[in-house]
């Protein structure tokens, strides 16, 4: 599905990210843990095309995107959220959503002062996929509240309608359980499994260890830009290499 | 040779000026990452202090400086706490629009009480040192000499005392000085009283080499935000450096170009410059 | 908004010069749509897609000249100046933006903010084509048709109205669209807008065009009416005006443009000692807008609206899909 050759990032003679190789199955949960600083999110930034990867390799089934940008890269099936959403507030959920699927759709300025056939198409179908988003995530109920005023569980759920709604094979979700009550985080995991069981690919950054030791088919380490250990929950959790990383530096992740 | 020797006096005088306005603008940048529009009002509130202190108060040319730099430092620091504070988690373009309402309330206050005439500040450095051929104000020696007083002292500040230290610190790593339990308001307030201060100086040291009058703000401000992209945002020596360019570009521009468009030139490299390198000249890293 | 509320606002404006007092009223308000215009314009490129242009008076300005300079210099009709200041703001938004784009937050402000400086030196110093500080006279009013003069003042307040309803409906349009919901994306974040497949110059330069070229006919309409432009024209302050106008009715929605510059126009007409001293007042109201009400009255008004009516009509609603949800959740856990 994902598959990453010898990935380096460089930011002025640091490396970000430094030689890092790794497959990630079709279908799976994959999880990148690490402590503060590994460079987690840089390699989700290089993936997604946010950055230019240094040297090395990033292969989507198969197509090269190693230099592809981002929007590009989205196109072709790379769904994302961050760390922090920041949405219209003083807007409904379902008008924060309609804009997901615009990436399928070609309506131009053009269209719009003639209100064409093809942009009201492109509307209707792009709702529907806003509203199905939405549904998979549980929240059709606050299809008309503000953004504003949702908890930050909702707004964890309406991010990943909005990365559902670009219709992705893969989703790449940066720190989802963050900020949310360990009884939500349970619902936000159920949701990850859901989306696996509907085809997707999950790859995710998480500090919190007892979700991904209990879903993730795969892990992988990072620690100060290298790949130190990978592999199922198990493997991880009892390689020496990874819980001398932990205990070594300052183990907010270990808590 | 000497209308040359004269174009560098003339760009040094600039330089330094232009230095000095954008050393407070990137000082603030550096530390709360505000592109503070204002601060070319505060310059030109530092000069009509200065000017009510000398005409309306009678006081010595220094000790106007003096208090008129109390004053925008006051001033600088009550923007800090009523504005900029408040507005620390705001979307970004609010920060930048509330400068704005900032600037354009100082100039009306000005406005309100001294009117748009131009008025022509007085300074006891008057004379002319006619060098062979080379003539230099008095004026303009004093800003040179002053600019790299400052200059040095606010290394000083920087680089040896603790709350210099601090504002470094902050400037370089803003999460990091949180964890290490750095008093972020004391910084933010004592970065905008220093920027202020570098204002109201600059101000009063240019002020009698040109005209005092509301609007007088609005170039020195602009040209120094070019500056200080030229030099790197929140860059200290990049502030001198840049300014210093555009000091020498404009005096060697004025008189062997044209005179009518020097001021055009700043804003033309800046375009020239941005157009190349979106990041600035010196800009290290990543955004 | 209502669409009665809409007609009945239409059918004021359309009263409006029967209702003035005198003429100069209805030159006031013709003034007033002008800048609305332009306004709209900035809302476009700030206010949807979040890029604060301090280079948009400049805009309106050169839209102005276009027209100035070609109609007394050129001997141009009105019609084919006022074309060419669209064109000529369309393509130099094309340009300015292109580059300045490219540009993130601070950045963009500064650079668009020296852009803007760069027109008003040269209007003010290019003498050869501008003529400087002295300004153009001997513009052409638009050419009329049968009775319809437009140096008279009703006529033209009607000219100025047309545009200004055909602006308000097309950025409706553009606002509704997801065209208008890429522009807001953008807003809400590069990098989420980048996430979704949005192609950020490309819809970038779509915004800074179409609000230049609004900025562009504002002022071509503004050379029209007032028939002299001066190098004041592209003073930075107009810029600033805009962006109080726009703060105060409701930065990003679709009738703050027009509820702000019509209301503070007419305050400031209305209280004449505000003339020269407005900024002391309207340089703490910007600051206390963004610190406490960054919605503006537009769209406090419209939150206001929206949660009146999700706590009256959805109360038994709420409760029924409520449960829905708990039975999806179940399905969800058990699977």
């Amino acid at each position: 599905m994902l598959k990453v050759e010898h990935l380096t990032k460089m930011f002025g003679g640091l490396a970000a990210v430094n030689d890092v190789s790794v497959e990630f199955g079709a279908n799976q949960i994959n999880a990148i843990i690490g402590p503060n600083g590994a460079g987690k999110s840089t390699f989700f930034n290089l993936i997604s095309g946010v950055h230019q990867p240094t040297s090395g390799r990033i292969l989507l089934d198969g197509t090269d995107v190693t230099t592809m940008r981002c929007d590009n890269v989205a196109k072709l099936g790379v769904g994302r959220t961050f760390q922090t959403t920041n949405l219209f507030e003083t807007a409904t959920v379902l008008d924060n959503l309609i804009v997901g699927h615009r990436l399928r759709t070609h309506s131009g300025l053009w269209d719009v002062l003639i209100n064409s056939k093809r942009l009201q198409a492109e509307e209707k179908m792009a709702r529907e996929k806003a509203r199905a988003a939405l549904d998979f995530v549980g929240l059709s109920h606050a299809e008309n509240r503000y953004i504003a005023d949702c908890t930050q569980e909702e707004r964890k759920r309406v991010a990943f309608a909005l990365a559902l709604a670009t219709d992705p094979k893969i989703v790449l979700l940066d720190e989802p359980a963050a900020g949310v009550n360990p009884e939500e985080t349970e619902g936000l995991a159920e949701l990850m499994k859901k989306m696996v069981k509907h085809g997707l690919t999950v790859c995710l950054i998480e500090h919190k260890m007892d979700m991904i030791m209990g879903m993730a088919d795969k892990i992988m380490v990072l620690d100060h830009g290298e790949k130190i250990a990978e592999g199922t929950p198990e493997e991880v959790k009892n390689d020496p290499v990874v819980i001398e990383a932990y205990l070594g530096s300052d183990h907010d992740a270990a808590a | 040779m000497t209308t040359f020797l004269q174009q560098v006096f003339n760009g040094l005088t600039l330089g330094s000026i232009y230095g000095l306005v954008a050393l407070g603008l990137t000082l603030v940048y550096g530390i709360l990452h505000i592109p503070n529009f204002a601060h070319g009002a505060l310059y030109m509130v530092g000069a009509f202090m200065s000017y009510f202190f000398m005409v309306d108060m009678g006081v010595h040319y220094w000790v106007a400086m003096a208090g008129s730099a109390v004053v925008v430092a006051v001033l600088g620091i009550i923007c800090e706490r009523l504005v900029f504070h408040p507005l620390r988690n705001s979307p970004p373009i609010h920060d930048k629009i509330a400068a704005i309402g900032i600037l354009l309330f100082l100039e009306a206050v000005v406005h309100m009480f001294w009117g748009s005439d131009f008025r022509r500040m007085s300074t006891p450095f008057s004379g002319v040192v006619n060098l062979d051929g080379v003539f230099l104000r008095e004026q303009g020696i004093l800003i040179i000499a002053s600019t790299v007083v400052l200059v040095v002292a606010l290394n000083l500040f920087l680089r040896k005392t603790m709350v210099g230290a601090t504002i470094i610190a902050m400037a370089q790593n803003r999460d990091g000085a949180f964890l290490v339990g750095i008093d972020a308001n004391r910084v933010a307030m004592m970065t905008f009283a220093i920027s202020g201060i570098l204002a109201a100086v600059a101000a009063t040291l240019y002020a009698p080499m040109n005209l005092v009058y509301p609007a007088m703000g609005h170039l020195v401000i602009m040209k120094a935000f070019v500056i200080i992209i030229l030099g790197g945002m929140g860059s200290i020596p990049g502030a001198i450096v840049g300014g210093m360019i555009i000091g020498f570009a404009e005096a060697f521009g004025g008189y062997y170009i044209s005179d009518a468009y020097k001021d055009i030139i700043a804003f033309a490299l800046l375009v020239v410059i941005l157009s190349i390198r979106p990041q600035g000249l010196f800009a290290k890293g990543a955004h | 908004m209502h669409p009665a509320s809409k007609y009945m606002l239409l059918a004021l404006a359309l009263l409006f010069p029967a209702l003035a007092t005198n003429e100069y009223q209805v030159y006031v308000m013709a003034t007033a749509f002008i800048w609305a215009i332009a306004v709209y314009g900035f809302n476009v490129i700030t206010g949807y897609c979040g890029q604060l242009n301090l280079a948009h008076g400049g805009f309106f300005a050169i839209g102005a000249y276009a027209v100035a300079l070609l109609t007394a210099d050129y001997g141009w009709n009105f019609w084919p100046a006022f074309i060419a200041a669209l064109v000529l703001t369309a393509v130099l938004g094309l340009l300015v933006g292109a580059v300045s784009l490219r540009l993130k937050e601070h950045y963009f402000a500064i650079f668009t903010l020296c852009v803007g400086f760069i027109i008003y030196l040269l209007l003010d110093k290019w003498e050869e084509l501008t003529h400087g500080a002295i300004g153009v006279r001997g513009i052409a009013a638009p050419d009329g048709f049968g009775l319809v003069n437009f140096r008279e003042t009703i006529p033209v307040y009607y000219l100025i109205l047309f545009f200004l309803v055909f602006i308000i409906w097309f950025t409706s349009r553009i606002q509704k669209s997801l065209l208008g919901r890429t522009f807001i994306a953008i807003r809400n974040g590069d990098d989420l807008a980048e996430s979704l497949g949005i192609n950020l110059m490309k819809n970038k330069i779509l915004a800074f065009v179409i609000s230049t070229t609004y900025a562009g006919l504002a002022g071509a309409l503004y050379a029209g009416m007032i028939r002299f432009v001066g190098p004041e024209d592209g003073n930075i302050l107009h810029t600033f005006n805009m962006i109080t106008y726009l703060l105060v009715g409701g930065i990003g929605t679709l009738f703050g443009p027009l509820v702000g510059t019509l209301g503070i126009v007419w305050i400031t007409q209305s209280l004449q000692f505000l003339e020269e001293y407005r900024m002391i007042i309207f340089g703490p109201l910007l600051v206390i807008l963004v610190i406490f009400f960054p919605l503006g009255i537009s769209g406090s008004f419209l939150t206001w609206m929206h949660r009146k009516a999700q706590a009256l009509g959805l109360g038994p609603k709420k409760v029924q899909q409520a449960s829905k949800v708990n039975t999806a959740r179940e399905v969800e856990n058990n699977a």
